[in-house]
């Protein structure tokens, strides 16, 4: 028993010897977790949806621009999603608007539904207490499953991304990117800007993963904390929309979630991204530590 | 069966003591995240902004000599403009129709339009915007309006004058003549690009801070009023007043660099109270030589480039006719070719009118709909001079007689009616 405890009780983190055989044993369970959720039906269903909207929207750019005929991007530069007014000129941009277009709900729904299923999923199936009979502890399990979420925020980004530079680059010419203050750059560039890009709205998505990973300790039923999730996400793009909550929005986690076009400016204007950034570092720490609390005191019975 | 206990993963640091109070404890942990998080999204700004440092003490007079002194011809930093001026938020139509008074359909029709500079004047006058300046000598600028995925930039450089709008692709360029700054008003439309550079300079603190000490004489007040950290640097503020009681402002202030003497921060705010009706400061400011690359513009592939000139021609053409009186209309801190009463920050100013049927909402440089709808919002005064509509924001009045006479000022609305009678 006490054999079986001493690395048990190693809080992660801390680095002793015998952590070596267990980081092995999170690593595989890690990754037959990453293998469980990639194989689900589910999870490929939604990376369809998503790879499928840069498609449409380049469909649909190329369709209206086919009929505007010379006039090219002038008429399409109002009031539709961010940079398609660049699209026809680079297809690159075409990965800046599905972005921007899956960004406030097609992407932070799907994290919702993989994050709130992580844990009430398991119990729901019953399959939670299984887990926890392997020796790997709560806590590593929960970083597991939080890690496992982070991968799939940043394998939906790309998805996103790469579909739309496929998308791009067949319907739409390459080249120099013209950068929002009028600079341009050449398409390598313009390229690892794009990836860039594509890891900061990963993160941008990691604060609304720690919420789901919550909720998903807080119930057995992996619906509900799919649907409180995606519910609470919805509330608060529309709280974000209210202007009369001006005072509160900065600390909402979508707030600066558009802050990624900044990385196209010339010189790149940080400010906003660090908020971001440091606005889904607290949403991390408050909502994971909130988890570990629930999970680690909780009895499971399922 | 024992993993699946909740005590098995913690004896670690809190064996043996109750499972509840081991519960209390770990619920304590996210708890303090978010309470020290809250404290110190709460009281760093509070510490930030009492922050007062330490400096030798400075008369008006110097800090003043000071400002006038100051050759910093190089610098880059990042703005912020917040102004509240009470005036309705205005739609993106309504926007357009306000700074397009008397356009007509000239240039309206043309995606042009939406690259035009006044359209981007008019949005920063309400709300809050970040700019990006960066200045080399009085022949190199640039100004970025930063927007939400989209940048709005003008480069000045020599007799160069590009404007790059991203959210249309658009590109004006405009040649310059050589700029002289008595000019600024003096013989183009304010819309025309290649006054831009100007009219958006002056939204830097530097001007606004030289435009405010202009107007102080023996009708102000100007005090030394402590210290302040602005964007990181220790600067001086300097506290002016109206003396006299029928002006609309309460105060400005100004925080003026401890070491370059370069205004830092300028804060207008009304008597009313509240709010400050402008208030302009870098948020970050740094004096070393910009990137030349910075003030250079090649028209981007793809983008469209409308030849400022050409079009300016074009539309003076259009409006030559009612030209001098809208530029007139368009700032009425411009006092140029205007009757103006009284000095100091009761003047007022009167623009006479061609008898009835005035559009009222012209005053505020508005006409169509934006007219209409600023005529539903005045509100009837009546003096010996007749009868008329006072309209009001925190900070300008302005007053339209039923004969067609405007006064506008910022003052109260009691001072435009005895300039009212007075006149009659």
């Amino acid at each position: 028993m006490s054999q079986a405890e001493a690395p048990e009780s190693e809080v992660p983190g801390t680095d002793s010897p015998p952590r070596r055989s267990p980081r092995r044993w999170s690593l595989g369970l890690l990754r037959s977790e990453i293998g469980t959720t990639f194989r689900r039906w589910r999870t490929l269903a939604l990376l369809a949806v998503l790879a499928g909207v840069p498609v449409l929207v380049g469909i649909a750019v190329k369709i209206e621009t086919g009929h505007g005929g010379a006039s090219g991007g002038s008429g399409g530069g109002e009031g539709g999603p961010a940079f398609i007014s660049q699209v026809t000129n680079n297809g690159l941009f075409l990965v800046f608007t599905s972005l921007a277009v899956t960004l406030p709900f097609f992407l932070p729904m799907a994290i919702g539904v993989i994050a709130g299923d992580s844990l009430a999923g398991e119990a729901n199936a019953g399959t939670l207490r299984y887990l926890l009979v392997a020796p790997a502890g709560r806590t590593r399990l929960l970083l597991v499953k939080y890690a496992t979420t982070l991968t799939f925020c940043l394998v939906a980004t790309l998805v996103v991304a790469c579909s739309a530079l496929a998308t791009g680059a067949l319907l739409f010419p390459l080249g120099k990117v013209t950068l929002l203050s009028g600079t341009s750059i050449s398409l390598g560039e313009g390229l690892l800007r794009a990836l860039v890009i594509a890891c900061v709205v990963a993160l941008s998505l990691t604060g609304l993963a720690a919420v789901g990973l919550f909720l998903s300790t807080l119930t057995t039923s992996g619906v509900a904390a799919m649907a409180t999730t995606v519910g609470l996400l919805i509330t608060v793009q529309i709280l974000d929309t209210i202007p009369q909550l001006h005072a509160i929005q900065p600390y909402l986690f979508p707030h600066y979630w558009l802050s990624f076009a900044d990385l196209l400016r010339d010189p790149v204007y940080w400010d906003q991204l660090q908020k971001d950034l440091g606005l889904q570092a607290l949403y991390v720490a408050v909502f994971g530590s909130a988890a570990w609390a629930r999970f680690t005191t909780r009895d499971i019975t399922a | 069966m024992p993993r699946n206990e909740p005590t098995e993963v913690t004896d670690g640091w809190d064996g043996g003591r109750s499972p509840r109070r081991r519960k209390a404890v770990r619920y304590g942990v996210p708890v303090a995240v978010a309470g020290v998080a809250a404290a110190t999204i709460g009281l760093v700004p509070a510490f930030a902004g009492s922050g007062s440092p330490d400096l030798p003490k400075i008369s008006a007079q110097d800090l003043i000599a000071k400002i006038a002194k100051s050759d910093v011809q190089q610098l880059s930093g990042t703005v912020r403009v917040t102004t509240d001026l009470g005036l309705p938020s205005l739609p993106g139509g309504g926007a357009g129709a306000f700074g397009g008074a008397g356009h007509g359909d000239g240039a309206k029709g043309k995606d042009g339009a939406t690259a035009s500079p006044q359209n981007k004047l008019m949005e920063l006058a309400s709300g809050a915007h970040t700019l990006r300046v960066a200045a080399d000598g009085p022949a190199k600028q640039r100004v970025s309006i930063v927007d939400e995925a989209a940048e709005y930039s003008i480069i000045h450089n020599g007799n160069q004058v590009w404007a790059y709008d991203s959210g249309t692709n658009t590109a004006v360029h405009s040649t310059a003549a050589a700029h002289d700054k008595g000019a600024r008003w003096h013989h183009d439309r304010k819309d025309a690009p290649k006054d831009l550079p100007k009219g958006l300079k002056n939204a830097t603190p530097q001007d606004l801070a030289q435009q405010a000490l202009k107007a102080a004489g023996d009708t102000t007040s100007v005090t030394v009023d402590g210290t302040a950290r602005v964007a990181g640097r220790d600067a001086y503020q300097l506290l002016i007043k109206p003396k006299q009681s029928a002006s609309t402002i309460g105060s400005i202030r100004i925080a003026v660099d401890a070491a370059k003497g370069v205004p830092l921060k300028f804060t207008l705010t009304p008597k009313s109270g509240g709010a400050a009706a402008i208030d302009v400061g870098y948020t970050a400011v740094d004096f070393a030589k910009p990137a030349a690359s910075s003030f250079t513009f090649t028209p981007p592939k793809g983008a469209k480039v409308v030849d400022g000139d050409k079009e300016r021609a074009k539309a003076a053409r259009q409006h030559g006719k009612d030209f001098k009186d809208r530029k007139g209309l368009e700032d009425f801190k411009d006092r140029g070719g205007l009757n103006v009463i009284g000095k100091g920050w009761t003047s007022i100013a009167t623009i006479k009118g061609s008898g009835s049927g005035l559009p009222t909402g012209k005053s505020h440089g508005a006409g169509g709909d934006a007219g209409t709808f600023l005529d539903g919002i005045g509100e009837k005064a009546t003096g010996s001079f007749g009868s008329g509509r006072v309209f009001s924001t925190r900070l300008v009045n302005a007053l339209i007689t039923d004969h067609g006479t405007v006064y506008v000022g910022a003052v109260d609305k009691q001072a435009l009616i005895d300039a009212a009678n007075a006149a009659k």
